[in-house]
């Protein structure tokens, strides 16, 4: 580099191709930035003239439709939780709390928005387990260094892709109709979803491991098994269990909403007493779904921590 | 050359790999706790679903008449026998319109009636005394004069007898029911009937060639309307596969995932600067928006869909408003994270320079984060759009909701399929978007997850 002395036309010309190009990206950004404001606001009317009730008309009644939340009596809350009789029942659904027990032995129950958020929480876990058992293999078969046959990948990349992407409301509506409603169909609906939705992720981890053990055991003779049972596997295990338990917060977010469209649990009493309005038992329901999901996200966050570090929280490309 | 080791040389070995050889026992010892604690969860998770009960009790046999009902539909005429003289009867709404005439339907010189259900391997002969039905190479002759139905001769394992009624299934070509007063078919054709032009268009039947040059050049149908606007007109409003409301709710449903996704990062973009630790000007402050980050994400998408399509009523509104709330804690959380994991140096710099509290995030941070913001609010779209199908069937509006209608109804299955391809088609074209945006990104994202793994 030997340019000591600047001519000032050189550097005139540079500072305005600098100048130019500059605008010019400022350009597309507030291009971009319009473009996007504009779609905001058109979705926005649109999601509003498709709604049974108008954004603006409803807004001042936000406040009315919260004083039916607020019970008259916060102790019924706490009775709604646990099954408590409440002084207020007047033999209706609103405050009919100890119908809901669920004896185990003796005078001993469990209440029953506890075993509705158990039925939920296994659902959620059953389906992650049906999920994780299918997807490990396929996603061997899937990875491109592992499986040299391209025909054969690309058919489970595919089929995962499928059951990705099919909406699992309707294998839930399907396998209702053959199981009878209820949390079966959810897990079957559910766990076929996560045999895609884990086996993506699995793949993507199996094609980025290191090759040299594998190569190791090729020279000495290994077969396929034996390559992806000492090679792989103990590379891949801790991210595979990683993603797996965040499968199951994910999986306990959608049980939930299963519920609410037939597949039991808690979501269906959720949505229950909201559309009727039962501000007591709403709150009891929501206060123990928050502390289920904040406790299983807690604990899955730790565990995975435990596990695969702080690679766990990083952003993926 | 195979050569066995010696016990000292294997010892050897041993001790110089202790780590390997020599771990602790609940190490070596976790593996198989785990497997047992599995295997015990999934016992009592088969006695808490009580699975083998409800395998018992259900219809595998319904599977594969749901899936055929998905690509085909079938025609069910009716021939009343007690009345003087047998006519063909289509249910109302029937897939052939109004003036049904299959060539399948034949009155015979002898006055009998023959329907072919699948050629003339598959049929069934009547008139008001006698019925033969002829399906795997046998003809099984009825006689229908003893006030019941009898069979005359061997009965094949595909005809069953009842009562009143015999009933020769024919796999999934259909099947024939006869009583003495009257003969019912099923016929079953592969495909979707009427996709097109439904039985009250004047286009209905008419074969594509035919429909291109009425559009074309044809006589106005309807005095006032061109034949386009006509048949464009008759294809949205198809009161069979509805492809208008069909295509709307699709629609409502990627709104809903825009929107909310969209609004959800407008809203956590800035809080989230005052959450991340290296950023915020307060420890309070971020520990407070941190917690309100984790409560939004907790309440649930679905009580927040519940608890809107109570307020808004439902509608994509609701759907919205639920997937703004639910993204303002994930991408707020997922916001700061990354402004917590930003080099240093860049704002340490500009911070040197004199500059002022708003120009240093705008120069020495967003350079770096804006990046992976995009890469994330472009993932959470794409699984939003996803996850908007199910949150709609609790009533927030969009395709979820019809197909959740149309299943629970359980007869219409092909529309149920109809419905799926589209939102698989929506899902896929949304998943190649967002992925080639998040390409064009990934370059910049791959210098900033080489700087995180440098940093450990």
């Amino acid at each position: 580099m030997t340019s000591a002395t600047l001519h000032s036309d050189a550097t005139r010309q540079q500072a305005d191709a600098w100048r130019r190009q500059t605008s010019l990206r400022r350009f597309y950004t507030a291009l971009g930035v319009g473009l996007l404001l504009v779609a905001m606001f058109a979705t926005m009317w649109f999601a509003d003239e498709a709604n049974a009730g108008h954004f603006f008309d409803r807004l001042p009644h936000i406040l009315d439709f919260l004083s039916w939340l607020v019970p008259k009596d916060w102790n019924d809350v706490w009775r709604a939780l646990f099954d408590i009789a409440s002084p207020n029942d007047k033999g209706t659904q609103e405050f009919n709390f100890p119908l809901g027990r669920v004896y185990v032995w003796g005078g001993f129950y469990i209440p029953e928005y506890f075993e509705l958020m158990l039925t939920t929480v296994n659902v959620a876990l059953v389906s992650t387990f049906i999920g994780f058992v299918f997807a490990v293999p396929f996603s061997f078969i899937a990875a491109r260094n592992l499986t040299p046959n391209p025909i054969l990948r690309l058919v489970v990349k595919r089929f995962m892709e499928l059951l990705r992407a099919f909406p699992e409301i309707v294998i839930a509506g399907l396998f209702a109709a053959i199981v009878s409603i209820g949390p079966v169909a959810a897990i079957i609906a559910i766990g076929l979803h996560s045999i895609g939705a884990l086996g993506k992720l699995f793949y993507e981890i199996n094609e980025n491991i290191d090759m040299r053990p594998e190569e190791g055991l090729r020279a000495v003779g290994a077969n396929w098994f034996e390559r992806v049972r000492f090679a792989d596997l103990p590379q891949v295990l801790p991210n595979f269990m990683s993603y797996t338990l965040l499968r199951i917060e994910i999986n306990v977010r959608i049980s939930t909403i299963m519920g609410a469209v037939g597949g039991g649990g808690i979501g269906e009493e959720l949505k229950l007493s909201i559309s009727r309005g039962f501000g007591a038992k709403t709150l009891a329901l929501v206060l123990l779904l928050f502390i289920t999901i904040f406790l299983v996200d807690q604990f899955s966050a730790w565990l995975r921590r435990k596990l695969v570090g702080e690679q766990a929280f990083l952003m993926s490309a | 050359m195979a050569t066995t080791m010696t016990v000292d040389e294997v010892k050897a070995i041993e001790d110089r790999h202790p780590q390997i050889f020599q771990r602790p026992a609940y190490k070596r010892f976790w593996p198989l706790l785990l497997i047992a604690g599995t295997v015990l969860y999934l016992a009592y998770a088969l006695w808490f679903f009580s699975l083998p009960q409800v395998l018992r009790e259900s219809h595998w046999e319904r599977l594969p008449l749901f899936l055929s009902q998905w690509i085909s539909y079938d025609l069910q005429p009716e021939f009343r026998l007690d009345q003087p003289e047998i006519t063909p009867k289509y249910p109302r709404f029937s897939a052939l319109g109004e003036n049904p005439n299959p060539d399948w339907v034949t009155k015979n010189p002898d006055s009998t009636f023959t329907v072919r259900i699948d050629g003339d391997a598959k049929s069934v002969t009547f008139d008001k005394t006698r019925a033969a039905i002829t399906a795997n190479g046998v003809t099984v002759p009825i006689s229908l004069t003893s006030g019941k139905p009898v069979v005359a001769g061997p009965v094949p394992d595909w005809v069953t007898v009842h009562d009143d009624e015999i009933v020769a299934k024919m796999g999934f070509a259909g099947e024939v029911r006869v009583t003495v007063d009257r003969v019912k078919v099923r016929k079953r054709f592969l495909g979707w009937a009427n996709f097109v032009f439904d039985t009250r268009s004047p286009f209905f039947g008419k074969p594509a060639g035919e429909v291109i040059s009425l559009i074309l050049s044809g006589p106005e149908l309807q005095p006032g309307t061109s034949n386009l606007a006509l048949a464009a007109d008759n294809i949205w409003n198809n009161a069979q596969w509805q492809h208008g409301d069909v295509w709307t709710k699709l629609l409502q449903t990627i709104v809903m995932a825009f929107l909310g996704t969209l609004l959800g990062g407008i809203v956590a973009f800035p809080l989230a600067f005052f959450a991340a630790r290296n950023i915020t000007p307060s420890g309070v402050l971020s520990q407070v928006l941190k917690r309100f980050f984790d409560f939004m994400r907790s309440v649930d998408m679905l009580i927040w869909a519940l608890f809107f399509t109570r307020a808004f009523g439902p509608g994509p509104l609701a759907g919205s408003a639920a997937i703004f709330f639910t993204e303002i804690g994930t991408l707020g959380k997922t916001y700061s994270e990354a402004l917590e994991n930003i080099d240093d140096k860049p704002r340490e710099g500009v911070l040197s320079t004199g500059a002022n509290g708003i120009l240093v995030q705008r120069y020495g941070v967003l350079p770096e984060v804006v990046p992976v913001f995009i890469s994330q609010t472009l993932y959470q779209w794409e699984s939003n759009t996803r996850g908007a199908t199910i949150i709609g069937a609790v009533g927030a509006g969009g395709i979820g909701l019809k197909l959740w209608e149309a299943m629970r109804t359980n007869s219409n299955w092909a529309n149920v399929f109809y419905m799926v391809l589209l939102t698989l088609l929506v899902v896929f074209i949304f998943d190649n978007i967002s992925n080639f945006l998040r390409r064009r990104l990934s370059r910049t994202l791959h210098d900033y997850n080489r700087l995180q793994a440098e940093r450990g």
